[in-house]
């Protein structure tokens, strides 16, 4: 593989290419990422977009994109990519377009859709091997509706609709695994809070071709709880305490780009967030943040004894 | 030009390849799939450049399809019942993006009961979609809907999907007799694909689908959808005035069958209404001025050509092979509306229900329609809608209903 173009804070593209005003709310997480996904892939990109908070980047008259956009669906965003992609190359093939009219075809989708609703259309995208990227924000709920749970909310996570003691008695969904056990071109977890990291998983999925997912975990004020300008830290702390672990699934293999050593205590990442608030008032949830933090150290312990 | 025996599936096939169609997405259906299978055997064996993709679903068949024909492509794609119905979020979608293709429906009954066999709540369920819609009754007319549907599609001040519709069974497995156009009059008849200034490609950004906020933008573009789709009415006027000259068949907007000097009109859509055409035969030998009015283009509605069939006609007669339960017959709310306010409007209309599920309706049925509409012109009343069923068909029933009955008994006695 060729030598990445970032290798310092420095390198980090500033053509600041999504214009700025948008709806989103201030320290979006989802946004971050999409702001550097589209600096790192240019202007010739067509975002295909499910039905979500990204849905309101392109309200009529205004568009941040300097490129295309197509909003689709809740379910069929994918489907979506899939009849760009073959009408781009049907006329390549024709010789109505040249190569420099052609298009990255990127899928934009919150997690709801991508675990939820468009799954199907998602997988069997795969299955075809269609030749597109699949940026995922996960906020982990249904954000554009009022952050309700979705396949993609964490356990013990209190939403619009498991707003009881204990929070959402469920799992996360495992995107990135359901995506791996199908063997794409590529596959990553990144976030806007690691920009580096992010910049340089761009670029792999850019130049590759193929079913193409990059996951970036969205801190998300609105549907969490937090502060804004607290955006960055807590994606940080996901890191850091291991609850979102930076992977890469390239030439048929898991990587873990950075394990965290020393890995933080969880409550340190959860206490920084309203929706898990009640597992440390009125009393300590001993047996929620037990479970939460087993469930971490069950996924670090085996991926030590993977790289062993 | 050749002449030759097709079914209505092959028929859609031949109507594919004669307009040189770029891109197929697909998913299988009863009673469709011979049009996507034919088509991936042409592919196969070079006899047609197309790209076609096997989706996973409808709901994604046209989402990819709209989104192919956004970039400039002219895109085909097949479907039925409660295929239509899975993608029905999609139809709505795609007239709004205001992309040319056309999607063929083959008709089925729709679950529950799960049926294979025709009738039309199917395509009826997508008239409000935007999309306009062609309703051909012979294998012929499959054909010839599909070139005609692209030539007015395309039209700029149109550019919405067509949804060409063909029954199944009675038409899709049926072999009739079929001119094909040989491939230079057809491209003549259909040129190249139309492109838009607001296609995608690298180099010219455009922004399709994007969200409004306000009762004012959104009404804008709604309205804007309806216009197009009105405009649609001198695109199909203009387009068969052209397909006549080349291949001599006329394709008025409105079929009329010994029309203009009826006193009573049938009123029908689809294959189902040949049988109206036999009945209208016997019953001018039987003495009665009896006609057939068959609406070809639904969508849009051309109420000035279905007006001038129906006007000062004594009595109608809307025989809807559809249920729209709650109120009646959808084809029967219809004609209503158009011919309110006329000042010689027919004194009686009358509605029917007839072949659901491929039921049949038998000359004596027509029969009986005809001497209910006289008897409504000369009382002044009209009758209730009634559903075509015979006393045997009721019987029948009786009998399955029995045999259930003693299954039901059955079970319980063994549990
Ligand atoms: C078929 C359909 N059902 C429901 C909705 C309502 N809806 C719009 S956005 C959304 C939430 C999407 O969640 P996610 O994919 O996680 O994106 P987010 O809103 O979090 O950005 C829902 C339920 C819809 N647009 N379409
Ligand atoms: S709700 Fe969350 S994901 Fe949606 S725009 Fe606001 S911060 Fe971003
Ligand atoms: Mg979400």
């Amino acid at each position: 593989m060729t030598e990445s173009q970032f290798k310092a804070a420095r390198d980090l593209p500033s053509n600041h290419l999504l214009g700025s005003g948008t709806a989103m709310c201030a320290g979006c997480g989802g946004l971050g990422a999409v702001r550097e996904v589209y600096d790192v892939l240019g202007e010739n990109t067509i975002f295909i977009n499910a039905a979500g908070c990204m849905t309101l980047l392109s309200v009529y008259p205004f568009t941040p994109f300097r490129g295309s956009w197509l909003y689709t669906a809740m379910a069929s965003a994918p489907a979506g990519a899939q009849g760009v992609r073959d009408a781009l190359d049907i006329r390549l093939a024709q010789g109505t377009l040249t190569k420099d009219e052609d298009l990255q075809v990127v899928v934009l989708t919150g997690d709801g859709s991508a675990g939820g609703m468009g799954l199907s259309a998602t997988s069997a995208a795969i299955d075809r091997q269609l030749d597109f990227i699949y940026l995922c924000y996960d906020n982990e709920g249904y954000g554009n509706t009022g952050q309700q749970t979705s396949a993609a909310t964490p356990h013990g996570a209190r939403t619009a609709t498991d707003p009881q003691a204990g929070g959402l008695p469920g799992r996360k969904k495992d995107l990135f695994a359901i995506w791996t056990a199908n063997r794409p071109a590529y596959a990553a977890t990144a976030l806007a809070a690691e920009p580096l990291d992010l910049a340089r998983k761009i670029e792999t999925a850019r130049d590759l071709t193929g079913p193409r997912l990059i996951l970036t975990l969205a801190p998300c004020p609105t549907g969490w709880g937090f502060e804004p300008a607290r955006s960055v830290e807590i994606g940080r702390l996901a890191v850091r305490t291991g609850i979102f672990p930076l992977k890469e699934y390239i030439d048929g293999r898991v990587v873990h780009n950075r394990i965290p050593h020393p890995r933080l205590p969880v409550e340190d990442y959860l206490k920084t967030q309203q929706r898990f608030a009640h597992l440390f008032e009125p009393r300590r949830d001993e047996k929620r943040i037990g479970e939460i933090q087993a469930a971490v150290d069950a996924y670090w312990q085996e991926v030590e004894e993977n790289n062993a | 030009m050749t002449r030759t025996l097709l079914t209505g599936n092959a028929a859609a096939a031949w109507g594919a390849r004669l307009a040189r169609i770029d891109y197929l997405p697909a998913f299988p259906i009863t009673p469709q799939t011979e049009i996507i299978e034919t088509v991936s055997r042409w592919i196969a064996d070079d006899e047609m450049r197309c790209r076609m993709v096997m989706l996973e679903s409808e709901h994604s068949m046209l989402t990819a399809a709209g989104a192919a024909a956004s970039t400039g492509v002219r895109t085909f794609t097949a479907t039925s019942s409660q295929g239509l119905l899975y993608g029905m979020e999609m139809l709505y979608t795609i007239a709004g993006w205001r992309v040319p293709l056309v999607l063929i429906n083959v008709s089925r009954g729709l679950s529950a009961p799960i049926t294979l066999e025709p009738d039309h709540n199917d395509i009826l369920a997508a008239r409000d979609s935007g999309c306009l819609q062609f309703h051909c009754a012979t294998c012929q007319e499959v054909v010839d809907a599909i070139l005609i549907a692209y030539r007015v599609a395309e039209q700029p001040q149109v550019r919405l999907p067509v949804i060409v519709n063909l029954d199944g069974f009675s038409l899709s497995f049926t072999r009739e007799p079929v001119s094909l156009p040989d491939d230079e009059t057809a491209a003549r008849f259909l040129p190249a694909f139309r492109h838009d200034a607001g296609e995608f490609r690298g180099g010219r950004p455009a922004s399709k689908a994007v969200a409004v906020i306000g009762g004012g933008a959104y009404s804008y573009f709604r309205y804007e959808t309806h216009l197009a789709a009105m405009a649609a009415i001198d695109a199909y006027g203009e387009a068969t005035r052209d397909f006549e000259q080349l291949f001599g068949r006329r394709y008025p907007s409105i079929e009329c069958y010994r029309n203009d000097d009826a006193e009573i009109s049938f009123v029908m859509i689809g294959s189902f209404a040949t049988k109206a055409k036999e009945a209208v035969d016997r019953l001018r030998d039987a003495g009665h001025k009896v006609g057939l009015v068959r609406p070809f283009m639904l969508r849009p509605l051309p109420e000035a050509d279905l007006r001038a069939a129906l006007d000062g006609k004594a009595g109608i007669a809307v025989i809807d092979q559809n249920l729209a339960p709650g109120r009646g017959g959808i084809l029967h709310g219809e004609v209503t509306s158009v011919l309110y306010g006329l000042k010689t409007r027919p004194a009686a209309l009358l509605s029917y229900i007839g072949g659901l599920g491929g039921r049949d309706i038998g000359v004596e049925e027509f029969f009986q329609i005809a001497a209910d509409v006289r008897a409504a012109i000369a009382s002044g009343a009209t009758p209730a809608p009634r559903l075509l069923y015979t006393q045997s068909e009721l019987t029948d029933m009786r009998k399955m209903q029995a045999v259930a009955h003693v299954e039901a008994a059955g079970e319980e006695l063994a549990s």
